[in-house]
């Protein structure tokens, strides 16, 4: 079976084990993205036909929530903290640094599919402001002239 | 159970987590063992202790030393010689920020962040080990589920709650009996309890830690709210940004089944009651009530028109009693001690106690929970430390995005629904963010509606169209392109927004605009007027300039500046051309002779 196939056979799976909940359509969603990276059309296919709705309705929520991506997300997906605390504390110029480094705007994925750029509400870790993460591990007590060195470890991988 | 001499306290809550807590508990374990000392000192992982700034945090007990800024190579020293010789490693000991004091002996209590606080929602945040649900029972806990089902009537039980005087957390600061009594006597087959983890307010966590440090409270509570209002089911809606507090409740749901505590005929009384989690997916607007349950029943989270209040007609058509996490905190605690316990903490309308996230500029970032009442300045002097670096206080900001700033002439006011009202913010769910004279509070409120413009659901238009045009506004406020009349134009489009919305989003989004124009007005006619940002933050209105009398002409300015906008040759004064500089700010870090300066 090829990695794709799994992938839909574990949807599959999914899709059974909650097809009586109420409400089943969030939790599903939430699973394909997990298990996909994202929920292009042939994902959301398969949600409606398997929970019985129709396509534009599961158009409807995968849009409505920014957890859903409609396009797959690079490697490395960094999110930069734009909480509050972070916000007060200087979070805006480690992203615009950011935005620099890898010259690709906010809410973007690099052309070689590296990096995903994009900004976050509290991380939960405002004593650490200002926080990032890169693929959860958390970054805290930034400043702009950080972030170069940073992402030069994830380009060169050890 | 095993008797240990001493605990070892470690902070698992998401600070100290992101700070590498985990590998100290790890660490500890091991060296523990290396020394033979695991049967006689237990470490446990526990809940958020408040203090994140002081991060990752650690305590040992009996004594109640109290570790801060661990790192994994301390650990050695902490098991070698506290654990082992009994000797305090005092470099690892806290330092209180306010009075430099460093002392061993301080019990926690005793330190100025938490003298003034008074723990009931964040009673056992910190002291248990939340994935244990044991350490919960040792701590009174279900004693009140036990006493609701087996002593008193279900009215009894409301009543209680009503006298108790307590008001939702979650930020609108409803009577929580009034909405239980409500819903209780709605008429249905079926009818739902739901808990509101959403947590949207951007810079708060107060739910978050609750949730991870002590989720049976929350168990306990709902279970109480479903005998009390006659559901058989509830749902808890968290943020699904919050992975550790969903672990950690999903653990303590399936301990509370094992113990017979969730499901049927609880403690023999034929009372049944099971709890589901489900997920938000990164939507603001979903901690709208209305939303919230649509978002529930698996659809688009667009608030609905109440009424039909929830109370009558809420998730999947029926009757549902929505509270918030931290409402939920204190009902226990209520029915253990009784009403006139809780309402002899607080004000006249405000009863018991608040958390607050305090973070931004303040030197004790972190958690607190001070009685209602509790003036604004004692929190952020005497338990937060005031503002790092020696800066000047400029405005604390409470009630996120629906809130408002308030100035330094207004900390004496006393925390509480009212008073914040009437001082120009409102109390909201618990954020507060303190700001230094380096914040542009224009600029803050521009955050702000940033924020709400990404977030609006779109559904009706003042709030979708009016706050994108009052963003425009400010942006071209903050970008030096303000013109004579946007002050006005802010006002106005801000009273039509308010009256005319949907739902609380739009109703509370131009608060902050509000706040800020009322106490900070000045800073919105330097930008507009004066083409100047007073804090020097806004970077399209700073000006870079070399003093002639001060520069020697060492060329180091020149030489980093990224646009070649500085000339001079050697020796001889530069000169920076205002067209071509992009205010990166590096020649002024450069400059070893305080020549460059920016205005
Ligand atoms: C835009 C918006 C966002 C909200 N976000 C939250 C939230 O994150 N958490 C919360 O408990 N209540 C939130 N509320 C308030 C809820 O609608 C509701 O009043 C509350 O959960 C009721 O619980 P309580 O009475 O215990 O406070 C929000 C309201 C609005 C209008
Ligand atoms: S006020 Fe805003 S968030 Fe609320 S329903 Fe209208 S558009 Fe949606
Ligand atoms: S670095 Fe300072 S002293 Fe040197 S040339 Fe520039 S302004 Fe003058
Ligand atoms: S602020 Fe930056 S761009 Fe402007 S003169 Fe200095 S170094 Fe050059
Ligand atoms: S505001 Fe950034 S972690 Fe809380
Ligand atoms: S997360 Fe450790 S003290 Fe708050």
């Amino acid at each position: 079976m090829s990695e794709m196939d799994s992938k839909f056979a574990e949807l599959h799976q999914i899709i059974e084990a909650h097809k009586d909940w109420p409400g089943a359509l969030m939790p599903v969603l939430q699973a394909a993205q997990e298990i996909f990276g994202c929920v292009s059309e042939d994902v959301q296919k398969v949600i409606a036909e398997g929970l019985g709705v129709t396509l534009s309705e599961v158009y409807g929520v995968a849009t409505f929530y920014a957890q859903f991506s409609l396009q797959p997300k690079g490697e490395y997906v960094i999110s930069v903290c734009l909480g509050t605390a972070c916000y007060v504390k200087g979070s805006q110029a480690v992203l615009d640094k950011l935005s620099e480094v890898l010259d690709t705007p906010v809410g973007s994925t690099t052309p070689d599919g590296k990096f995903t750029l994009q900004a976050t509400r509290c991380l939960g870790a405002c004593g650490l402001a200002p926080v990032m993460t890169i693929n959860g591990d958390v970054y805290g007590r930034l400043t702009p002239d950080q972030v170069p060195a940073i992402i030069e470890k994830y380009r060169t991988p050890a | 159970m095993d008797i240990y001499r001493a605990h070892v306290l470690v902070c698992g809550g998401t600070g100290c987590s992101s700070s590498g807590s985990a590998t100290l508990i790890d660490r500890f374990n091991e060296k523990l063992a290396e020394n033979n000392l695991d049967k006689e000192v237990k470490v446990i992982r526990t809940g958020c202790f408040g203090l994140c700034e002081a991060g990752p945090v650690v305590i040992v007990y009996p004594d109640g030393t109290f570790y801060s800024h661990v790192k994994p190579d301390d650990v050695d020293e902490i098991v070698t010689e506290h654990l082992l010789k009994g000797r305090k490693v005092e470099h690892l000991v806290y330092v209180d920020h306010s009075t430099h004091e460093q002392d061993a002996e301080k019990s926690l209590d005793e330190i100025n962040f938490y003298k003034h606080q008074h723990r009931i929602a964040l009673r056992n945040c910190g002291v248990i080990d939340p994935e244990n649900i044991d350490e919960y029972l040792a701590m009174d806990g279900y004693k009140a589920l036990e006493k609701a089902l087996t002593t008193m009537t279900r009215e009894e039980v409301i009543d209680e709650i009503l006298k108790s005087g307590l008001r939702g957390r979650g930020g609108g600061g409803f009577p929580t009996g009034l909405k239980w009594k409500f819903t209780y006597q709605s008429q249905a087959d079926q009818k739902y309890v739901a808990c509101n983890a959403d947590e949207g307010d951007p810079g708060a966590f107060m739910d978050r830690s609750i949730l991870e440090g002590d989720p049976h409270a929350i168990i306990e509570a709902m279970a109480i709210a479903g005998y009390a209002i006659g559901a058989s089911q509830g749902y808890i809606y968290v943020r699904a940004e919050y992975p550790i507090a969903v672990k950690r409740l999903s653990i303590a749901i399936d301990q509370a089944r094992e113990y017979g505590l969730l499901g049927k005929n609880i403690f023999e009384t034929g009372f049944d009651f099971d709890l589901n989690i489900r997920l938000g997916a990164g939507a603001f607007v979903c901690g709208e009530e209305t939303a919230l349950m649509h978002s529930i029943e698996g659809k688009r989270g667009e608030p609905t028109a109440r009424p039909p209040f929830p109370a009558v007609k809420g998730l999947f058509e029926k009757p549902t009693m929505l509270n918030n996490v931290e409402t939920y905190a204190n009902v226990a605690q209520i029915i253990l001690h009784g009403a006139d316990w809780f309402a002899s903490m607080g004000t006249e309308k405000s009863k018991g106690t608040k958390v607050f996230a305090l973070g931004g500029k303040i030197n004790n970032t972190g958690l607190v929970e001070i009685p209602m009442g509790t003036p604004l300045r004692t929190i952020i002097y005497d338990i937060g430390g005031g503002c790092p670096n020696g800066k000047k206080f400029k405005a604390v900001q409470t009630g996120g995005p629906s809130g408002g700033c308030l100035p330094e002439s207004l900390l004496d006011t006393p925390v509480d629904y009212d008073n914040l009202i009437a001082a120009g913010s409102m109390m909201g769910s618990g954020g507060m963010i303190v700001m230094d004279e380096d914040n542009c509070m224009v600029d803050i409120a521009r955050f702000y509606l940033d924020f709400i413009v990404d977030e609006s659901c779109g559904k009706c238009a003042p709030c979708r169209i009016g706050t994108k045009r009052m963003k425009e506004i400010l942006d071209r406020i903050v970008e030096g392109k303000g013109e004579e009349g946007d002050i006005e134009k802010l006002e106005e489009l801000a009273q039509t927004i308010k009256s005319t919305a949907l739902c609380g989003l739009g109703q509370t989004a131009p608060n902050p605009v509000l706040s800020t124009l009322k106490f900070f007005r000045d800073e919105y006619e330097a930008h507009i007027k004066e083409k100047r940002c007073p804090a020097h933050h806004c970077k399209s209105l700073l000006q870079y300039k070399i003093d002639p009398e001060k520069c020697r002409g060492c060329t180091a300015c020149a030489r980093v500046c990224p646009a070649e906008a500085i000339t001079g040759t050697v020796k001889q004064p530069h000169v920076i051309d205002v067209k071509k500089c992009l205010k990166c700010g590096s020649c002024m870090e450069k400059c070893r002779f305080g020549a460059i300066s920016r205005e």
